[in-house]
């Protein structure tokens, strides 16, 4: 069979699969539409959790990632698991004990503000849009690549089958749909990391590939890796480029900002128990790392097939590089996307792939004839065209496919979910119509859901000039907005709400106007970014990735000085928070 | 009176508890996978260099480690400390 043939029938399968429980799974009522009824099991609700969470960066770019930064790609694998040690020590039980429906809500009565309440909606609905538009994007990426349709009808297909499920079964239709996708996105990524460990180490687990001998050689694969890159001028694999402080910085803020993200502290409103909510935790960790223990292998040995497959032979010597004529097949459908680009600079017909920004290094290279790097290789192709270089079957290829759609479209269809409880419940119930019968709220937590939807789609479709900040922006404001506020509300009973507002302003304006300076968001026609984004600008040298890091002590520093300034909160809130405190 | 004097000695217990896991949390992460990483480095763990191996495999097997004993902790506080869900 042909290869767009089986990936239409299994990505088609999997969607048909996706529907039906969706249907299955239908939401009877707001309890069901907001927290799934309460009644997930911690360990379903793990696996749920860990496809929400994984997001078609997780899949797509995280590994490629890590091959081009090497050690410095820890950040995302320690910022983005550590996470979760906050969240199940430090907020997931409580807010489970809190019982209500949404991040937002709780906010405004732990700090007895709807002022609060709304500050907390305008951060969440940013957050989840920015974190949504590169969803989409993702899902156009992988139906023009492997369906090769046009990215417009990819997207439509995919706002369709989320529209469905999100739409019509709310949490509990997401919960399921999501722990089918887990399985469906889990598979996918193994199966081609067992097989390209085997093939290069003779060792089928790919954690255990990462650190053994090449077959076939003495070195160890991370051994020869650093040999590898560092003869072609590139920094060793294993070191770091990136300042001790900064590293510290995004990794804390990576940290915060996944334990402050709505979409996911909102799981833990749908387990049964406190205790539940604890375990569930555990479980969702453990899913992820199967993932995010399977990554940093994948990139090592992608880094290095990609390496030796362009240089075949010595580095300088004449036959040492792949002719481009006699590129191979995976070559010539990445290049079609343009996501993988060769200029023959030296005209010599070969490819010359190396580190030309490296002024040591330069000499050497000229010395051989080359006159600069030829191939430039956006790091999202590696999971994706990893089976293909890996030459393995088809079908393997079309699971890929799958993969990526179903991560892509679970974390998409969370997003859009908190954003319309938090119209929905919020803003429509909390604020805007107290006295709206439940029947109404349902509804229009479902239209709410589809205009998301649309909106989403249309990110995609047109993504602004920041989709590549969204690690910056998404994680830095939910560490520095959200996650405060909810830390102190549960473990310190004197912050009050002029303290919370104050502490949740400044992070938010801090964080967005460091991000803003250097990367430049919505102000890009007032001339942002107004200084270069480079380590001999940055406030102590802290990039804006780890800025988040910064705003969040500074909102809980802010919270702490104005709540001792101000008068106590009311004695029933002291109630509250011992309430939350303890399961019975 | 004296069932606030039990609630206070369960929070304060949690407390501990927390603070001794964070501890490890920081220092598996930050600590050996970034601040400590050259030294560390020197050390060869099957085919790791040991800071490398914290920073991107170490530190993750911890982290489920931790919350899996967390929960594991805690629910036995609340049996102890009788908060108990029914």
């Amino acid at each position: 069979m042909e290869l767009k043939t089986l990936t239409y029938l299994v990505v088609g399968a999997s969607f048909v699969l996706y529907i039906g429980i969706a249907i299955w799974s239908r939401a009877s009522d707001t309890g069901d539409f907001y927290v799934a009824g309460k009644g997930v099991h911690p360990l379903a609700n793990g696996m749920a959790t860990a496809a929400d969470w994984m997001s078609a960066a997780s899949f797509i770019s995280m590994a490629g990632l890590i091959a081009f930064l090497g050690y410095d790609g820890s950040v995302y694998l320690m910022g983005w698991t550590g996470g979760y040690v906050l969240l199940a020590l430090l907020l997931a039980p409580y807010l489970r004990k809190f019982g209500k429906f949404t991040v937002p809500e709780f906010i405004g009565e732990r700090y007895y503000s709807r002022a609060a309440r709304i500050v907390a909606v305008i951060c969440l609905i940013v957050i989840s849009f920015t974190y949504v538009a590169g969803q989409m994007r993702g899902v156009g990426i992988v139906f023009s690549r492997f369906l090769e349709v046009p990215i417009g009808l990819g997207l439509i297909f995919g706002m369709g089958i989320v529209f469905v499920y999100a739409v019509l079964g709310g949490m509990k239709g997401i919960t399921y749909t999501q722990i089918a996708q887990y399985c469906v996105l889990i598979f996918a990524y193994t199966v081609p990391a067992i097989f390209i460990a085997l093939q290069l180490t003779g060792t089928p687990i790919p954690q255990f590939a990462f650190g053994s001998t090449i077959q076939g050689d003495s070195l160890y694969l991370l051994e020869k890796l650093d040999q590898v890159v560092t003869a072609l001028g590139f920094a060793a694999y294993t070191d770091g480029t990136k300042g001790t402080l900064d590293m510290f910085c995004i990794t804390a803020a990576l940290m915060i900002g996944t334990a402050g993200l709505p979409h996911v502290i909102v799981r833990f409103f749908t387990v049964p128990k406190v205790r539940d909510a604890r375990y569930s935790a555990g479980w969702a960790l453990f899913f992820i790392g199967l993932l995010y223990l399977t990554a940093p292998a994948v990139g090592s040995m992608a880094r290095l097939n990609l390496t030796q497959t362009i240089q075949t032979g010595s580095v300088g010597t004449e036959t040492g590089n792949l002719a481009y004529e006699e590129r191979p097949d995976w070559f010539r459908t990445w290049e079609g996307t343009g996501l993988l680009q060769f200029t023959d600079r030296n005209g010599d017909g070969r490819i010359q792939y190396y580190n030309d920004q490296n002024p040591e290094f330069t000499n050497q290279a000229e010395s051989y004839g080359w006159k600069g790097n030829e191939l430039t290789v956006d790091p999202d192709i590696l999971v994706l065209a990893n089976p293909e270089i890996a030459m393995l079957p088809d079908w393997v290829i079309a699971l890929v496919a799958a993969g990526g759609i179903a991560a892509a479209l679970s974390t998409a269809a969370g997003l859009l979910l908190v954003i319309s409880a938090a119209i929905s419940h919020d803003l429509l119930k909390g604020v805007l119509m107290p006295h709206i019968s439940e029947r109404k709220e349902l509804l229009a937590g479902r239209i709410s859901a589809a205009v998301a939807i649309v909106i989403a789609g249309f990110l995609g479709y047109y993504p602004p000039a920041f989709v590549a900040q969204v690690v910056a922006f998404a994680f830095g404001l939910a560490a520095a907005s959200l996650f405060p506020p909810i830390l102190l509300g549960i473990f310190y009973k004197r912050v009050n709400k002029e303290g919370a507002i104050a502490g949740m302003i400044t992070g938010l304006v801090f964080t967005y106007g460091y991000i803003e300076y250097f990367k430049g968001l919505f102000l890009r026609w007032a001339g942002a970014p107004w200084a270069e984004d480079v380590a001999e600008n940055w406030l102590f040298g802290i990039s804006p990735e780890g800025i988040g890091a910064v705003g969040a002590l500074l909102n809980l520093g802010i919270a702490i000085i104005v709540s001792k300034m101000t008068a106590p909160p009311p004695a029933r809130i002291g109630e509250l928070v011992d309430h939350i405190r303890h399961p019975r | 009176m004296e069932q606030n004097t039990t609630k206070n000695k369960y929070w304060q217990e949690n407390l501990k508890l927390v603070a001794g896991c964070l501890l490890v949390w920081l220092t598996v992460s930050f600590g050996f996978g970034i601040i400590l990483l050259e030294p560390l480095n020197q050390v060869q763990f099957f085919g790791f260099e040991l800071g490398f191996w914290f920073a991107q495999q170490g530190s993750i097997l911890c982290f489920v480690g931790l919350i899996f004993y967390y929960a594991w902790r805690m629910n036995g506080l609340d049996k102890k400390h009788d908060v108990e869900e029914d």
